[in-house]
């Protein structure tokens, strides 16, 4: 008999419990072969079978070595419930099965004295999401007539770049009274109102960066959408850079600067100009942190685009050399205007926070009307990796902060001169335009989404502590990862053409929400649209309370 | 549904045809009102084109804090008309018991100023005056304008007539330009300043519809101008944008519609006044019409115009004789005040159209 060793690790500590049924197994060893994260092992195990033979008991033992399927008992190595080894398995015998037990939050960081990292999204608070208790509650009847989502056009666009406000626009009319203009206006590029993003090639696989790319690509060039693509921190392949497709790029530049090198000595190549520049300030599911990818995952393809060594790369909590907003709109906006001669328009990403009303009151009282577009990140949000605590227990929800600061900007009477795009867990139950069309209604111009479109591509993961493992560079679907054999099992073009469908899906469910309201353009700002049946949400986002 | 009507003519016409071009019309709407706007006035008010009246319904205690308020401006009164009200019995009309239309000079101070001071004096004494009587509904200014009548009144729109002797023709009360309609705000409560015609500073709108963007609009144009306020009706919205973009910006009328009712991108982008066009969708978004409406309006200068939302969800149309052109909601209205006209010249605008009337009876129609 074993002495019983209480501090040993073993799999009912774990998080998930491997369920395996020996008798079904015909030992392919398919599940031990797709288990990225080595969770899974052959063992023999010693078996003794006692039998009786004759008419009474004569108890006989008899021993035998059978080879079967065993999870592993290490906090390094365990398993995240990936379900991949059930996917694989012909004969149903085996699968994940959620630990409620689980000691895992504990032993790990007991085990190994440091913070615990992951990926994916907050895991807390699971329940009921505000969007969730919000309807379209305005329903054109009678003498306001609802629209004809198939038969009727729709203006399905939004701006991407600074508004200036009308008074300042600089038009007289001629002696045929027609308007004329006398100078120049800032840039605004009328995109959809859903950019795939900001995800960087690092975090993402190349096929998985490929396949939204090309997804990207078609439906502005067969499908007639024009949606746009973040590039993310990390840079953009050259052979990108200096194609026509550039144009339907935004170029992400955060605080590490990555790809950067590569972007700057690609402008003499470049035949388009991309979509715009996203200076990323913060994110919301780790604000207030730098991004972060392990070294495991800065392979050598990675290497040349960041032109970095194979190291953890730790992007800076804050843009260095940044002391205030004022200074990063004379500094950061005049200069990546300057490098693309005004013609781009330069926007902001930050996270949600209690100041973001301060920092874009800030910004759009810039007299410069230089920041082309505030894009604000809730808590939801997902990420590549993250320290858990950061990702569970900091942020901000995106609703009310956005409503905040559309608010803020009616009060001014600036509504509109700075495009607010949202993030943060919208389409988290699957369902983009209605997420979506809700926050247009509260204020905001667009919104943008980065884990739902790895989830349109096979992202296994959720917000229940199913896998998120994007920071192991083990992702079991080949999207987070860079390791050749992994990244092999996603089908890019299979992934491309999922995000397709799920875009054109959506774009025929937002004419299903603006028929009814009777809209022909996007109802930017029509809180009235709105009903919530919770009481709490209502006065807070000062839309009408139902029951 | 709202009926609107709108009379523009070469001779004064009497306020009987403007209650003839509703009447036919009433089984369109609900018979809960009369209101109208007289432009370019005739009879007792010809002499006095270029001064101040005032038009006020309003109590005892409203008459003397209004006359008040004008003589602590310096305004001074020269012509005050009312008029002779049959107070019979039966008739069904909420009535306030005083209805004013007077002139004015304007102060001493004023004389010499240019004609913009003028009209910002014109406008912070109509508004201060309305702010003054609203408590307890001491009265209701509803025009405070050179050459410009305004009425309005709640009830049953031929017993309104009655009531004001409207249906008397006589030539002491015309006018070139009368725009009327003939219903209460049905959509929320009944307020006076809720009904059509709406005015501001030689601006007047009527719309037959509804104006989805409500909210959006009022967010927007609460902040523009000290001018804007109300918002009783989602038709406000109509008159403040006309307001901005014809006086505040400076724009030709035709531009009223490219803000209201913007052409799809795709559309935009093949026209050479491109730039133009996507900075004005982008800056004046927020005065963007959605719904069903059709528009008239009237321009200081005696312009009368139609326009209508960008899906044709409400009627309209123009006839016209050699003397007088008459918009109307319904092609019965003015089958009654022109019945002798070539209906085969009548106009049903389309939904990127624009109609303008001017002073010569010239009928212009701009494409969007």
């Amino acid at each position: 008999m074993e002495t019983i060793k209480v501090n040993n690790t073993t799999v009912n500590d774990l998080p998930w419990k491997i369920i395996y049924d020996a008798n079904r197994c015909t030992m392919c060893g398919s599940c031990v072969a797709t288990c990225s994260f080595k969770a899974i092992k052959m063992k023999v195990e010693r078996r003794r079978m006692v039998f009786s033979e004759g008419d009474f008991p004569e108890p006989k033992a008899q021993f035998s070595a059978v080879p079967v399927i065993s999870q592993v008992d290490s906090v390094r190595d365990y398993c995240r419930g990936c379900g991949m080894c059930e996917k694989v398995c012909p004969n149903d015998a085996i699968r994940p099965e959620r630990n409620p037990d689980t000691r895992h939050p504990i032993i790990t960081r007991c085990l190994g004295g440091g913070s615990i990292k992951r990926g994916g999204r907050k895991n807390l608070e699971g329940g009921k999401r505000t969007l969730d208790s919000i309807r379209v509650g305005r329903i054109s009847q009678m003498t306001d007539p609802s629209l004809d989502a198939q038969r009727h056009t729709f203006d399905l666009l939004a701006p991407f770049g600074r508004i200036l406000p009308p008074g300042k626009l600089p038009f007289s009319p001629n002696q045929n009274n027609e308007l004329v203009s006398n100078d120049t206006t800032p840039p605004v590029n009328w995109i959809y109102p859903v950019i795939i993003g900001d995800m960087s090639i690092g975090a993402l696989s190349w096929r998985m960066w490929e396949a939204i790319a090309m997804a990207t690509a078609y439906l502005n060039e067969e499908c007639g959408l024009p949606v746009r693509m973040s590039s993310g921190e990390g840079g953009v392949p050259r052979r990108l850079l200096r194609s026509k497709y550039l144009k339907y790029m935004i170029l992400q530049i955060a605080s590490g600067h990555f790809g950067w090198n590569r972007i700057v000595t690609s402008m003499a190549d470049m035949i388009e100009d991309p979509a715009g520049i996203l200076i990323k300030i913060g994110q919301g599911a780790k604000p207030g942190d730098g991004g972060l990818l392990q070294a495991g995952k800065v392979a050598e393809h990675i290497q040349a685009i960041r032109g970095v060594p194979k190291t953890d790369l730790l992007s800076p909590p804050n843009h260095q050399g940044l002391y205030s907003i004022e200074e990063s709109v004379q500094k950061m906006f005049l200069s990546m205007s300057a490098a693309f001669k005004f013609r781009v328009p330069v926007a902001i990403k930050v996270a949600a926070s209690s100041t973001s009303v301060s920092v874009f009151n800030n910004l759009v009282r810039d007299p410069y009307n230089i920041v082309g577009g505030f894009f604000l990140d809730g808590i939801d949000g997902g990420t590549g990796a993250a320290h858990e605590v950061s990702l569970d227990h900091t942020g901000h929800p995106i609703a009310s902060k956005l409503r905040d600061c559309y608010l803020a900007a009616v009060s001014q009477g600036r509504q509109g001169q700075i495009p607010l795009w949202a993030a943060g867990g919208l389409g988290k139950t699957g369902d983009l335009a209605a997420d979506a069309f809700k926050m247009i209604c509260l204020g905001a111009n667009g919104v943008f989404s980065g884990k739902l479109i790895l989830q349109m591509a096979g992202c296994v993961g959720n917000d229940m502590g199913r896998c998120n493992a994007c920071n192991t560079g083990l992702c079991p679907v080949g999207i987070t990862t860079q390791e050749s054999q992994l990244v092999h099992r996603l089908d890019p073009e299979k992934a491309a053409q999922n995000i397709v469908n799920y875009f054109l899906a959506m774009d025929q469910e937002f004419k299903k929400l603006m028929a009814p309201i009777g809209n022909s353009s996007l109802p930017v700002g029509r809180s009235d649209a709105l009903i919530s049946t919770d009481r709490g949400i209502a006065e807070r986002l000062e839309i009408q309370h139902v029951c | 549904m709202c009926r609107i009507g709108a009379i523009k003519s070469l001779d004064y016409v009497h306020p009987s045809i403007a209650l003839k071009l509703m009447q036919s019309q009433q089984e369109g709407h609900d018979n809960s009102g009369f209101a109208m706007v007289m432009q370019n006035l005739g009879g007792i008010f010809e002499s006095y084109k270029h001064l101040p009246t005032l038009s006020m319904a309003c109590t005892d205690d409203g008459i003397k804090i209004a006359e008040n308020i004008l003589h602590e401006i310096g305004f001074r009164r020269i012509v005050q008309w009312s008029p002779q009200v049959n107070d019979w019995p039966g008739l069904d009309i909420s009535a306030m018991p005083h209805y004013v239309f007077e002139t004015f000079n304007y102060p001493y101070a004023y004389e010499s100023l240019g004609k913009k001071k003028k009209q910002e004096l014109l406008l912070d004494t109509r508004l201060r005056l309305r702010e003054a009587l609203e408590d307890n509904e001491e009265g209701f200014v509803y025009s405070f304008w050179p050459d410009l009548i305004t009425l309005k009144e709640i009830g049953d729109p031929h017993d309104i007539g009655t009531y004001f002797n409207l249906w008397e023709v006589d030539d002491r009360f015309t006018a070139k330009v009368i725009t009327a309609q003939c219903r209460q705000n049905t959509n929320y409560d009944i307020v006076r300043y809720a009904a059509h015609p709406f005015h501001l500073q030689g601006y007047t709108i009527l719309a037959n519809g509804e104006n989805t963007f409500y909210l959006k609009n009022k967010e927007f144009q609460q902040g523009l101008h000290r001018g804007y306020i109300g918002f009783e009706s989602d038709s406000q919205c109509f008159l403040y944008t006309l307001h901005y973009v014809h006086r505040q910006l400076g724009w030709p009328l035709r531009y009223y519609k490219h803000v209201v009712t913007p052409l799809p991108f795709d559309e935009i982008e093949a026209r050479e006044d491109k730039q133009q066009l996507l900075a004005i969708r982008q800056s004046l978004t927020h005065l963007e019409f959605n719904g069903p409406n059709t528009i008239i309006g009237l321009l200081p200068d005696n312009t009368l115009f139609t326009c209508c939302d960008a899906k044709k969800l409400r009627p309209v149309v123009i006839g016209h004789d050699d003397r007088m052109v008459v918009i109307s909601s319904e092609i019965c209205g003015i089958n009654e005040v022109l019945p002798d006209r070539d209906w085969e010249t009548d106009i049903y605008p389309n939904e990127r159209e624009t109609v303008a009337i001017d002073d010569n009876l010239e009928v212009q129609r701009w494409k969007q």
